[in-house]
């Protein structure tokens, strides 16, 4: 959408220009030099940018998710350990993975020296959890109290394996770089719902399960070709949640109030002279920064929030960049009807050592992650908000490395992997798709990446076909010529 | 609009082909695989045929028998209407409209209009412009009924250049010197000035840098560092001995091709290795060096051609005519780079991938010389070390002769240590035995490490032999004090150490270990391997566990140097024994050592010398045979100092010292042609394992053929591009100057000129413009040297000679409305700077930059945790802002991590670098005014400004206020305006006359200190003056 044009559209805020006016210390004190009219003149034709609207036309039809919680977990989570049994592998323990189920499909160069391929069967019990029967491993104990609110997609395939491209692909539908993140289509097409905070907060959490993980990347969460503002924020874990959120020591509200009056009354005062309509979107953007400046630390102050709910999320909930705390955070932001808030949690590229590494990532995310569902539903906010759980791929059956009694590894697996959703417009307690004894391939319901992400645009109210950008000559979209939404899960 | 097309002319490639493009080629288009009904419309030879239909889809002149009209004009739920409703296409109703009345009109076509050379337009004619740029735009404006602005004021329109030009404002005295100058050719002057400050090359790299994807990380998961700074630095300097465009695009692209390039041509070509290198464990190789050719061909093809090749590689070019085998066919210019295609195996730790080049600059050009010759004079002293030898060799023989003893009496291979201590770090207890061991009890750490020091008196040091011996106090094999009495011994120091602290203590360097016993899997040879890492754990070493050793009272090993140390007198012996593996306990229990002077050649040998040659070594020398003789001559040449190994020490050692100053030299990436080129294939849908028909080198069909007598490769290509008879190239370069000048290109998009380009606002102008550049007719002189072809500086200095550069930024309310974007010119430039810029004023306008041009890239301030909150892998986790100059150099310096890039730089609009990038957005945020209010850059710029307020404001309140807002806008500000600072100075300075301890903390941020003779209070309220000052608009804009 044409910048100039928004601008010229947007509403006169009233609200804003009256508090501007009712800020009359310059008034009250006077200015000997200003006559009345040209101070009338820069008083009182203050506009603020309305919250950004979307484009015209979106959402599409009537959305059934307001907002997405995207909970990522990079690295790629084990689904045979996790949620998808294979009670068969015990009798083939330490036999070669056959070529009938490989087929030849290419490996990473990490296992494709390996002289063999020995199955290594899950060291987790698998039970049925809630009146649903989900299959879940002893590992996840709080998860699994939730499993008749969780929708399971067994069959979910990628194209990508090796993290960086994978991850880039799930984010952006392409697996290099250039392309706009899912979060940042959704701002660009449907705007803001609430202009004090961005449309698009990206939090990150390193994991205890394997503490110096697989990195992360800003162009995850970046706009790609798409306007700038559209770019995920990501809130830092450490100093100003937003970058230069804080006044310089020294400073005090009521200083940097005037100053930006003073600011705005010489920029309007350029505008007058200029008539650049840039000018006046400029001092709104002032305004807005003013507004979050408050916003955002109401938001991450989490000290009013009562012991119980606290507790339910775990005992990181207050250790700040922990999973559990950015849960609570994302508990927080939806409540604000922050658009899109993902979360990237690190530490799932378990190739040796996965029984103990598992453990340690599923600490960190079991209790938070069961939290959040339960403190949404209670608020009643669960109806309208869609939660994503997945990886940006599988992992092998075979071992990577030594296979012993107790400990195995896992390579990258792209053919297969498991992922949850629940919330707005998923079915409850269901699971979707079927992989082979050996986890290796699909069987029933294939998933590829493009369609769960059209399948998420559309909870959104956006025809995933519908929101595009010209650029380059071309009409891009997340799922570039792919994605079929995925009925079958649809409530 | 309608009736406008009603009189005039329709022209296919303005009017139609956008409307065909857009609705219809992706089915009736150049992809072959995606064409339905057998119907292509974007070849006039096919658009007149009858389709699977049975029907033409155009009559010339009688659009009620085109099917093409009845088609698009049925309802929209007509299954026959056209674009089918689930395409996502659309015709409006005015296009419908077009299409009728181009058809009526006879539909003539035309080919592409950027496929087909620029010709020089005619200059027309326009009441009052002199200028053949104000020509065009001015009938274009009173077609429109619009109307130029005056010019700019002088104040603004050299603020302006300077800003375009190098990026940064004019000093005030700058200022004054052009109001004052009323000469005729003053502006022209200032101009010349310009573009002659080094900084011009600094600012016109600025988009080049985008284009060329540059910076100083690998990208990728690990995202390490690499050095590509040199080829920034060739940039620059490019641009500022104004290369001409043609040789400025060869040397980038092939200068490591051009017959004997100098250094500089090498390094250019940088260009296209500024790409990431992937080095994630367990990539593929084949799969990322195409996608490395692809990066190379997509950003060759953005930047030069502004065409979006990297469409064709799964399949044709759904609009323009490249199919996918030209792709390839174009790919194999770029495939035969001596290259892997992934980052090196050291790439991580911040060393470039091949090819690349070392630079030296002249200083250590000169070293290098010096090194050089001073290992070629310690390889010619092998020479005279060889006639050495033989004396040598014979004096050893006397001398091991000595050594042997006699039959009766044994030589002393191995000795005691004399009064040693031993030291238990972790907290173990160690008595001596009677046999002159040492008897560890009390606390077993986990891994302990044991100190032995010893006074030490020998002259010479060559090795130590460790006993382990058994103990009936242990466990198990009775070897170590673990569970199992196992031990594993993972590393060995052995030095000299020396009362003298200035003394440097001296390590022997261990080669060779022998034991009597080992465990498998665990010898003591690994124990040399691990010197280098001694201290790290989960090491492996040398065990001993195994049914064996329990039956041995004692086990041993030995460890040998490859040559002996001479020890300086006042020599303290220390011996550290570690054991870091990661079986807890496994300490060596109870040990003895004793060291030797000279070399013992195994555990059994009974004197230094090999059993073997003992009884050659006794005989007299003339009474050896040849063979004898020669046996004692190879182990005297290989196993004993001599003349030789000396000299040859020698040479390894000034070889070290060259290498290590190398190391220091810097490097850039380059690209380097194989001999022979690698072949291409078709991939099919573009998957690296789908190669099907092998293709060679060839251009696409729709563009001009390799000019006659090039070579058909990278050479030829970038020659093919600059031949002057090239219709994308010249067009390409002119549109984005104009872009960057006036904010938006001729063509709208700079990125793409293919069939779904924008049509050009002014497309006389455009191809003008092209044609001037190529072959210059009208284009200025700079500094009284005339324009030459394909003139860079000249063509810009040509634009901004126009008056409609030149010309006022504000202009009445309805042209911002009719016009918002200002296409059309009625109006000059007036836009937001980039980040780099509005950071660099700052630190201009405020005197704190550094105007240092070129080097290594800098690392200003940055918030912690920008780059350790998302990555722990890679050298490049935690950043350490610079502490002097760095902090103050121009933001195209900035230190560069793609996958973290300068967070201040991507709020304002900056590309991540990842890939080529065309074109920045231009928005407008509260985060960018919350950096603009709070970064510390910003905060401390603010504090300087003000304090060059204070000290060269004069003492009054206005006049220091006056000199604030004019080194912050160039222009002088206005009664209004003053009264309004005076206000907002005057109530903070009371607020901070209250408080102090505000006024301390406002002037104290960044590393410069606040000057101690201005009062804080006045400080502190002047600083939030001038953060006011720099967060206007009109400082934040060129305008």
């Amino acid at each position: 959408m044409n910048h100039f044009n928004q601008l010229l559209t947007s509403k006169t805020n009233l609200s804003s220009a009256q508090d501007f006016l009712n800020r009359r210390i310059f008034l009250r004190n006077g200015a000997a030099a200003l006559s009345a009219t040209a101070l009338a003149g820069l008083l009182s034709s203050q506009k603020a940018q309305a919250k950004d609207p979307g484009l015209q036309g979106f959402p599409n039809f009537p959305a059934k998710a307001k907002r997405v919680i995207y909970l990522f977990q990079s690295g790629a989570p084990s689904q045979m350990d996790l949620f998808d049994p294979k009670p068969g592998m015990e009798k083939v323990r330490g036999e070669d993975l056959p070529e009938s189920i490989r087929k030849g499909q290419r490996l990473t160069t990490m296992t494709s020296g390996q002289k063999n391929f020995p199955v290594a069967p899950s060291i987790f019990k698998f039970a049925r959890f809630g009146q649903s029967g989900q299959w879940m491993s002893d590992v996840l104990p709080h998860l699994s109290k939730q499993a008749d609110e969780l929708c399971f997609i067994k069959s979910m395939h990628t194209e990508a394996i090796n993290h960086d491209p994978a991850i880039t692909f799930c984010q952006t539908g392409h697996q290099l770089a250039g392309r706009p993140s899912i979060g940042s289509w959704l701002s660009y097409g449907l705007g803001t719902e609430n202009a004090e905070l961005p449309s698009y907060v990206v939090l990150t959490s390193w994991g205890t399960g394997r503490p110096n993980d697989q990195p992360l990347y800003d162009r995850l969460w970046g706009a790609g070709f798409l306007p700038t503002q559209h770019q995920g924020v990501k809130f830092r874990n450490s100093g100003d949640p937003v970058l230069y959120l804080s006044d310089p020591k020294g400073m005090n509200r009521s200083i940097r109030r005037d100053m930006l009056d003073e600011l705005a009354m010489l920029n309007r005062k350029d505008h007058l002279l200029v008539k650049d309509p840039e000018i006046d979107a400029r001092i709104s953007q002032y305004e807005m920064a003013f507004r979050m400046q408050t916003s955002v630390p109401e938001l991450t102050d989490v000290s009013k929030e009562p012991k119980h709910i606290l507790d339910s999320y775990g005992p990181d909930v207050l250790k700040p960049g922990t999973y559990a705390a950015n849960c609570l955070l994302a508990r927080r932001m939806a409540e604000r009807d922050v658009r899109c808030i993902q979360l990237f949690h690190m530490g799932w590229d378990h190739h040796g050592g996965l029984p103990n590494a598992i453990k340690g990532q599923c600490r960190d995310v079991d209790q938070p992650t069961a939290a959040l569902i339960k403190d949404l539903k209670q608020r009643g906010l669960l109806e309208d908000t869609l939660i994503v759980w997945g990886g940006e791929f599988g992992r092998t059956i075979y071992s990577q490395g030594k296979l012993t009694e107790t400990n195995y590894g896992r390579d990258h697996h792209p053919r297969c992997f498991t992922i949850f959703m629940a919330g707005a417009g998923i079915k409850k307690g269901m699971s979707y798709g079927a992989t082979d004894d050996y986890c290796y391939n699909i069987t029933e319901n294939p998933v590829h990446v493009h369609d769960l992400n059209a399948t998420i645009m559309h909870l959104m109210g956006v025809d995933h076909k519908k929101l595009t950008y010209p650029f380059q000559g071309r009409d891009f979209r997340l799922t570039d010529i792919h994605g079929h939404l995925i009925k079958d899960i649809l409530s | 609009m309608s009736s406008v097309w009603a009189e005039r002319k329709l022209e296919f490639n303005r009017d139609i082909r956008p409307i065909l493009s857009d609705g219809c080629f992706h089915c009736h288009g150049p992809d072959e695989k995606e064409r339905k009904g057998g119907l292509r419309l974007d070849l006039e030879s096919d658009a007149f045929k009858n389709a699977k239909s049975g029907f033409p889809a155009i009559v010339k002149g009688e659009p009620q028998e085109s099917e093409i009209i009845s088609r698009i004009f049925l309802s929209d739920d007509d299954e026959e209407h056209m674009p089918p409703l689930d395409s996502g296409k659309s015709i409006t109703v005015e296009q419908k409209e077009i299409l009728k009345k181009w058809i009526e009109q006879g539909a003539e076509y035309q080919g592409h209009w950027a496929f087909i050379n620029p010709q020089r337009t005619e200059i027309p004619q326009a009441k009052g412009a002199k200028h053949p740029i104000d020509s065009f735009i001015q009938k274009r404006l009173n077609e429109e009924g619009m109307q130029m602005q005056a010019l700019a004021d002088k104040e603004t329109l050299l603020r302006r250049v300077s800003l375009d030009l190098t990026g940064l404002p004019p000093t005030l005295s700058e200022v004054d010197d052009f109001i004052e100058d009323t000469s005729g050719d003053a502006y022209e002057r200032v101009l010349d000035r310009l573009l002659s400050s080094p900084h011009y090359g600094e600012r016109m790299a600025i988009e080049w840098l985008d284009l060329a994807r540059y910076a100083d990380s690998n990208g990728f998961q690990s995202d390490g560092s690499r050095d590509m700074w040199l080829w920034r630095d060739w940039l620059i300097n490019a641009f500022n001995k104004n290369l001409p465009f043609d040789q400025f695009t060869i040397e980038q692209l092939a200068g490591d091709m051009l017959p004997n390039p100098s250094q500089d041509q090498v390094v250019a070509t940088g260009f296209n290795r500024n790409h990431r290198l992937n080095g994630e464990g367990g990539r593929i190789v084949d799969e990322w060096f195409v996608e490395t050719v692809i990066d190379r061909v997509e950003t060759t093809g953005t930047t030069w051609l502004a065409l979006t090749m990297s469409c064709a590689r799964c399949h044709d070019h759904k609009y323009d005519p490249i199919s996918q085998k030209e792709f390839f066919e174009f790919f194999a210019y770029f495939n035969s780079n001596d290259e892997s295609g992934v980052l090196a195996a050291n790439g991580k730790n911040g060393f470039n991938t091949p090819p690349f080049i070392k630079v030296p600059n002249d200083e250590q050009k000169k070293r290098i010389l010096e090194l050089e010759k001073s290992v070629k004079d310690a390889q010619s002293e092998i020479k005279k070390a060889e006639k050495m030898m033989a004396p040598a060799l014979a004096g050893w023989i006397k001398e091991a002769r000595e050594e042997l003893g006699t039959e009766d009496r044994a030589p002393t291979l191995w000795q005691k240590l004399q009064n040693e201590r031993v030291v238990s770090k972790g907290g173990s207890t160690f008595k001596k035995q009677k046999d002159g061991s040492w008897l560890g009890t009390g606390k077993n750490p986990p891994n302990d490490t044991y100190e032995i020091r010893s006074p030490f008196k020998s002259k010479k040091l060559s090795g130590v032999l460790i006993e382990s011996i058994s103990d009936p106090s242990f466990k198990g094999i009775k070897f170590g004090r673990s569970g199992n009495g196992n031990f594993v011994m993972t590393g060995l120091e052995v030095k000299l150490e020396f009362k003298d602290r200035k003394k440097k203590s001296i390590v022997l360097k261990l080669d060779k270990a022998e034991a009597s016993y080992e465990q498998s899997g665990y010898p003591a040879i690994q124990i040399i391997k691990n010197a280098s890492n001694l201290k790290k754990k989960g090491s492996k070493g040398w065990a001993v566990h195994g049914s064996n050793p329990s039956k041995e009272k004692a086990l041993m090993a030995m460890f040998m140097a490859k040559t002996p140390i001479s020890v300086p007198e006042g020599a303290e012996l220390v011996i550290n024994i570690y054991h870091q593996s990661v079986f807890s306990d496994h300490n060596i229990g109870r040990f003895r050592i004793q060291y030797a002077e000279k070399k013992v050649s195994s555990l059994d040998a009974k004197s230094g010398i090999p059993e073997n040659l003992v009884s050659l070594v006794r005989k007299k020398v003339e009474d050896l045979g040849p063979e004898e003789l020669n046996q004692l001559k190879k182990y005297f040449r290989t196993e004993v100092e001599n003349p030789v190994s000396v000299a040859k020490a020698k040479v390894d050692q000034s070889k070290k010292v060259m290498d290590d100053f190398m190391a220091k030299v810097p490097s850039t990436m380059i690209m380097k042609e194989k001999p022979a080129p690698r072949d291409a294939f078709i991939l099919n849908r573009g998957e690296y394992d789908q190669p099907t028909e092998k293709v060679g080198r060839s251009l696409p069909a729709a563009l001009p053929p390799l000019p006659k007598g090039q070579p058909n490769d990278r050479l030829g290509l970038a020659r093919w591009l600059v031949s002057g008879d090239h219709p994308l190239t010249a067009r390409v370069w002119v549109n984005r100057i104009w872009e960057r000048l006036f904010g938006v290109g001729i063509v709208k998009t700079s990125e793409n000129f293919g069939s779904q380009a924008e049509w050009p606002v002014h497309p006389e102008l455009l191809d003008w413009l092209a044609v001037e550049f190529a072959k210059p007719s009208a284009l200025p002189q700079i500094n009284g040297k005339p324009a030459q072809a394909w003139d860079m500086k000249g063509m810009i200095k040509f634009i901004m000679l126009s008056k409609t550069y030149r010309q006022n930024s504000s202009a009445p309310d309805s042209y911002f409305r009719k016009d918002p974007e200002n296409r059309l010119l009625a109006r000059g430039p007036r836009f937001r700077l980039h980040g780099e810029l509005v950071r660099d004023q700052a630190l201009a306008s405020s005197g704190l930059l550094i105007k240092k041009v070129g080097g290594p890239s800098t690392r200003p301030y940055m918030p912690e945790g920008v780059w350790s909150e998302t990555n722990r892998y890679g050298n490049l986790t935690k950043y350490k802002a610079d502490e002097g100059e760095g902090l103050y150099r121009r933001s195209m310096y900035t230190f560069w991590k793609r996958t973290a890039a300068p967070p201040s730089m991507l709020l304002f609009d900056a590309p991540n670098r990842e890939v080529c990038y065309p074109k920045r957005s231009r928005t407008n945020t509260p985060l960018q005014a919350l950096a603009l209010l709070n970064e510390i850059t910003y905060v401390e710029a603010s504090r300087s400004l003000a304090e060059r307020m204070m000290k060269e404001g004069g003492s009054d309140i206005r006049d220091r206020l006056t000199t604030g807002y004019r080194l912050a806008t160039s222009r002088s500000p206005d009664k209004q305006t003053l009264s309004l600072l005076q206000k907002g100075f005057e109530d903070r300075k009371i607020h901070f006359q209250e408080h102090h301890e505000a006024a301390k903390q406002m002037i104290s941020h960044g590393k410069k200190e606040p000057d101690e003779n201005l009062d804080p209070a006045d400080l502190a309220a002047y600083t939030i003056t001038a953060n006011v000052l720099l967060n206007l608009d009109r400082v934040i804009t060129k305008d």
